[in-house]
This record gives C-alpha cells, sequence and structure tokens, in this order.
C-alpha cells in the first residue's frame, strides 16, 4: 500500500470516528430532549448528520475510484447546483438554447478539459468562451426584455456552478514535486477544512451564539460562531499538515484562507437566496436543503486555494 | 413482450423526468384518499401527466390514468403506443363534431372499473402569461355523473419552462408537484359556481413568483 492510500485510510477512519461520535451525540440528544415528541432542532440535527453519513461515503467511493471518480462526482455535483441555480433565474423563451448548451454542452467540456488536462483552456473556457457566446446564442432570439439580466445571471450560474466548482478536482492536475500520487488528499483537505468550518461555526453559534454578524443575511450566523468555527477550522487545517505539501504552518495559513473565503461565500450566496425569495436553493439533502447550500463555500474557497498552491508549490 | 416494453418505457420516462427535474412532491394536510379519485391539474407541457404519475406512491401510481386527446395520441404509431400502452391513457376526442364516443362516458367507465383520473380541465396546454386558464366544463359533467368521487388539486410548477412549446431539449430544472386536500362536489352546486371553487383551489397551492422577496 502506497503512502497516498494509508494516508486516505487513516483520513477515512478519522472521518468515521468523528461521525459516529456526532450520531452517539445526536442520540443522546434525542433520547433526553425529544423522546415525547419531535423537536425541530434535534431532527434537523440528527438529519445533517445522517446526511453528513451519506456523503462521505460518496467521496469515498469517488476517492477509491480515482481520478475519473472524482470528476464524474463533481461534475454531477455541478449538474445538481446549476439546475438548483437555474430554478431561480429570471429566464425567458429565448433563453432556451442558451440554458440548454449550459447544460450539455459546456458542463461536460469543462469537466472534459480536466480530463485531458488542458489547464489553458481550462482555465478561461467560461470566462471568456462560454462569456461571449451564450448572449450570442440568446440574442439570435431577439428578445431584448430583461436582457442584460438575463445573459448576466445565466453567466452567473456558470461560473459559480460549474467554473469554481471544478476547480475542486483540478487540483489533480497539480504537479508538485515530492507530492506525486497524493493530489486527491488535497481535495480531502480542502473539503475537510471548508465543511468543518461550516460545522463548527454551527456548533459555536448554538453553544455560546449572542450577537448576530449579518442579521440581514443570515439570522443564524453569529460573531462568536464565526470566530470559533475560524479558529478551530484553522487548528484543525494546520493539524492535518501530513496529508499535504505544506508545512504545519503554511498549512493554518492555507486553512485560514479557506475558511474565510468560505464564510463570506456562504453569506454572497446567502444575498442571492434573499433576493430571489427562497430560504433554501433546493431539498438534495435531507436537514441542509439543496446542494448549493452545502457546496457554497467549497464554491468559494476552491479556485483561491487552487491558484494559491498551483503558484507556490506546482510545477504546471 | 408488448407488456414488458411498455413497462420498461414506463420506468424509462420517469428516470428520465426526474433526472432532469429532480421532481418533488408535496403532499397535503390529510394524505391522499385512498380510494381511486380525480387528479384534476395545470396544463402547460406534454410532461404534465408523466410528473404527477411519477410522484405517486406506487399502490396509486397503478390507479392512475391519464385523460389525454386522442387526435394528439393516435397520430403515430410510436405516440399510439405510448398514450395506449405505456401510460395507459384514457384517449377522448375533443372535437365535438367528429366524436364518435362521448368522452364523460369513457371517463365514469374508468373510474367505476376502479381508475383514478389525471385531468387537465383547462382543455388545452397554457400557452399564456395567465397562470391558469378558465376550466373547461367536461370537469362539471364527469362529476355530475359521480358526484361522490373525490377531486384532488394538482399544481405542477416549473415544467413548462423545462420544455417550452416547440422546443425539442429540455432544460434541467427543479420542479415541484403539490397535491391539495380532496373536495367534492356540493349538492346543487352549479356549473359556474363548481368550475370557480375548483379553478380557485388549484390556484391557491400554486407557489407565489420568484423575486417577490420576504
Amino acid at each position: 500500500m502506497n503512502t497516498a492510500s494509508s494516508d486516505l485510510l487513516t483520513l477515512v477512519f478519522g472521518i468515521f470516528g468523528v461521525l459516529i461520535f456526532a450520531s452517539a451525540i445526536g442520540y443522546v440528544l434525542q433520547r433526553r430532549f425529544a423522546a415525547n415528541g419531535p423537536n425541530a432542532a434535534i431532527d434537523n440535527l440528527n438529519a445533517r448528520i445522517k446526511a453528513w453519513w451519506v456523503m462521505v461515503i460518496l467521496i469515498g467511493i469517488a476517492f477509491i475510484a480515482g481520478r475519473v471518480g472524482v470528476l464524474i462526482l463533481f461534475a454531477f455535483c455541478s449538474f445538481a447546483a446549476l439546475r438548483e441555480f437555474v430554478t431561480l433565474i429570471n429566464t425567458r423563451r429565448a433563453d432556451h438554447w442558451a440554458l440548454a448548451s449550459a447544460f450539455f454542452i459546456v458542463l461536460p467540456i469543462q469537466y472534459y478539459l480536466l480530463w485531458a488536462e488542458e489547464y489553458g483552456i481550462f482555465a478561461i473556457f467560461i470566462p471568456v468562451y462560454a462569456f461571449l457566446l451564450m448572449p450570442i446564442i440568446s440574442v439570435l432570439r431577439g428578445d431584448t426584455e430583461r436582457f442584460l439580466i438575463r445573459i448576466a445571471e445565466v453567466q452567473w450560474a456558470l461560473m459559480i456552478c460549474v467554473f469554481c466548482a471544478s476547480h475542486v478536482p483540478a487540483l489533480l492536475t497539480l504537479n508538485i514535486p515530492g507530492y506525486e500520487g497524493r493530489n486527491v488528499l488535497l481535495i480531502a483537505f480542502l473539503v475537510i477544512v471548508v465543511q468543518l468550518s461550516d460545522v463548527l461555526q454551527y456548533v459555536w453559534g448554538k453553544l455560546l451564539g449572542r450577537t448576530k454578524i449579518a442579521p440581514n443575511l443570515s439570522p443564524s450566523k453569529t460573531v462568536e460562531g464565526f470566530v470559533g468555527g475560524v479558529i478551530s477550522a484553522t487548528l484543525i487545517g494546520a493539524s492535518l499538515w501530513w496529508i499535504t505539501p505544506f508545512t504545519p504552518f503554511q498549512a493554518g495559513v492555507l486553512a485560514f484562507i479557506i475558511t474565510l473565503m468560505g464564510f463570506f461565500g456562504g453569506l454572497v450566496m446567502s444575498a442571492v437566496k434573499r433576493d430571489r425569495g427562497v430560504k433554501d436553493w433546493g431539498n438534495l439533502i435531507e436537514g441542509h436543503g439543496g446542494l448549493i447550500d452545502r457546496l457554497d463555500s467549497v464554491v468559494f474557497s476552491a479556485p483561491i486555494f487552487f491558484h494559491i498552491v498551483r503558484y507556490w508549490w506546482s510545477l504546471s | 413482450m408488448k407488456i414488458m416494453i411498455a413497462e420498461i418505457a414506463a420506468a424509462a420516462f420517469v428516470l428520465f423526468a426526474r433526472a432532469i427535474t429532480a421532481v418533488r412532491a408535496i403532499w397535503p394536510e390529510h394524505g391522499l384518499p385512498s380510494r381511486p379519485c380525480v387528479y384534476f391539474a395545470n396544463h402547460s407541457s406534454h410532461g404534465d401527466f408523466v410528473l404527477v404519475w411519477a410522484v405517486l406512491p406506487p399502490r396509486l401510481r397503478k390507479l392512475a390514468r391519464p385523460v389525454a386527446g386522442a387526435e394528439y395520441w393516435l397520430k403515430t404509431k410510436v405516440s399510439t403506443f405510448i398514450g395506449r400502452d405505456v401510460f395507459n391513457a384514457v384517449l377522448i376526442e375533443r372535437e365535438r363534431e367528429n366524436r364518435t364516443q362521448d368522452p364523460i362516458a369513457l371517463m365514469t367507465t374508468a373510474i367505476d372499473e376502479g381508475s383514478s383520473l389525471i385531468l387537465f380541465p383547462e382543455g388545452t396546454r397554457n400557452q399564456t402569461d395567465a397562470r391558469l386558464l378558465p376550466f373547461k366544463s367536461g370537469l362539471f359533467h364527469l362529476v355530475s355523473a359521480r358526484p361522490d368521487v373525490d377531486l384532488v388539486p394538482v399544481w405542477i410548477n416549473n415544467l413548462n419552462r423545462v420544455m417550452p412549446k416547440g422546443e425539442i431539449v429540455p432544460i434541467p430544472l427543479i420542479c415541484t408537484v403539490t397535491f391539495g386536500d380532496a373536495l367534492r362536489i356540493a349538492p346543487n352546486e352549479g356549473k359556474d359556481a363548481f368550475l370557480e371553487r375548483t379553478q380557485v383551489a388549484l390556484l391557491d397551492l400554486a407557489p407565489k413568483p420568484l423575486g417577490s422577496g420576504e
């Protein structure tokens, strides 16, 4: 067994340990406070933990399946996220072909380019080519009603759900000396830090939360949760240095950047939801809401994390 | 053999509809009637009854037969197979002049045989900006003949954006199918009052338009 898979195994056992611990707490809370009837907060907690089991197992299967497995998993995530996003935007019949090509042409090409490791075109395909071609497809129908809003929203949907999300599997294409064959652990590092940061902000917020940090955007986010979550996720990130090409200090700094981007990404996506008048992006993940509700922080941190690692650590 | 192909095709339709629309049902507070009933829904796409069909629990799905226009479904061999064998539709002739069979009689026969109906009382696909077209009188004539049958309003949301008329490629968008509590015709209820009441019951299920804030 090479070091990558033995490290991965250690990580998986660690995560299972955390989930078993969380499930046990959920069970005790359920028995103690909600034995005689439903309790919305505890039921939601238990639904979330259950969904975490499913998500961890799915990601685990993708990791075992290797590069193609990870690409397929994230291509499906992009598809489901784009579907949630486009459901909420202003579209008109004139956008039909532009939207169809977003789903069935742009999205597959973006992931194909990752598979082919064509970084040069991967990095500009959506920001340049889709950006210019999508409004051309829309304008051919001659419908000018809310035109700027429509084309801007489609581009935003593609940037968030496809371009940014595809930077998670893009970590596999980096060529880091002395780290060959272990890139999948970079994905694990990013996803674990950003998701733990979300979870820990929620936990610290529930335990100590007093002061709302953004009452207009997200009534459940508190200053205490934010500070506690960022500090603890940064420390956990630093302590995971052994799965990365970084020193413990570097791992901590990167974890700090990831958690900050994740937090502000969550705020931005909350503001979009408020604007559209919905509470959740969808209902794909029981207890969490839609896929974007779970992915928003990953999507905002992935490209930044990718570029920092690419610039300072990678040869390609 | 034909039955097997029809069953595989039905499963494929449902799978495809779910993959594109991630369709989710919202059930009424008191649940669906367990006896055969009439589901009446808004109509904006050919896929409408597939979505209703897809979300119904298997036990109720087996009973449910869509009511559809014979002119449309009997046009080609493939569409005849889909309409008759796959979806087991009650095919009615919409043009009054050339009718050979009474649509209401076809529907009451199906109900008497223990089937549920999926009915689109607007009579045609809604291509307008109005949320609902005025109901045709078919629903009233049907319940006048069978007054003890439960009527379940069903609002299908978003499917018109998935595949507008004349398009061939569907856009993946999340759809919901909202079922309301069952209602019945009241004794001595007139046609206009009844149609008005059923339209209101259906519109009540429609979610508010997007972007309206909170």
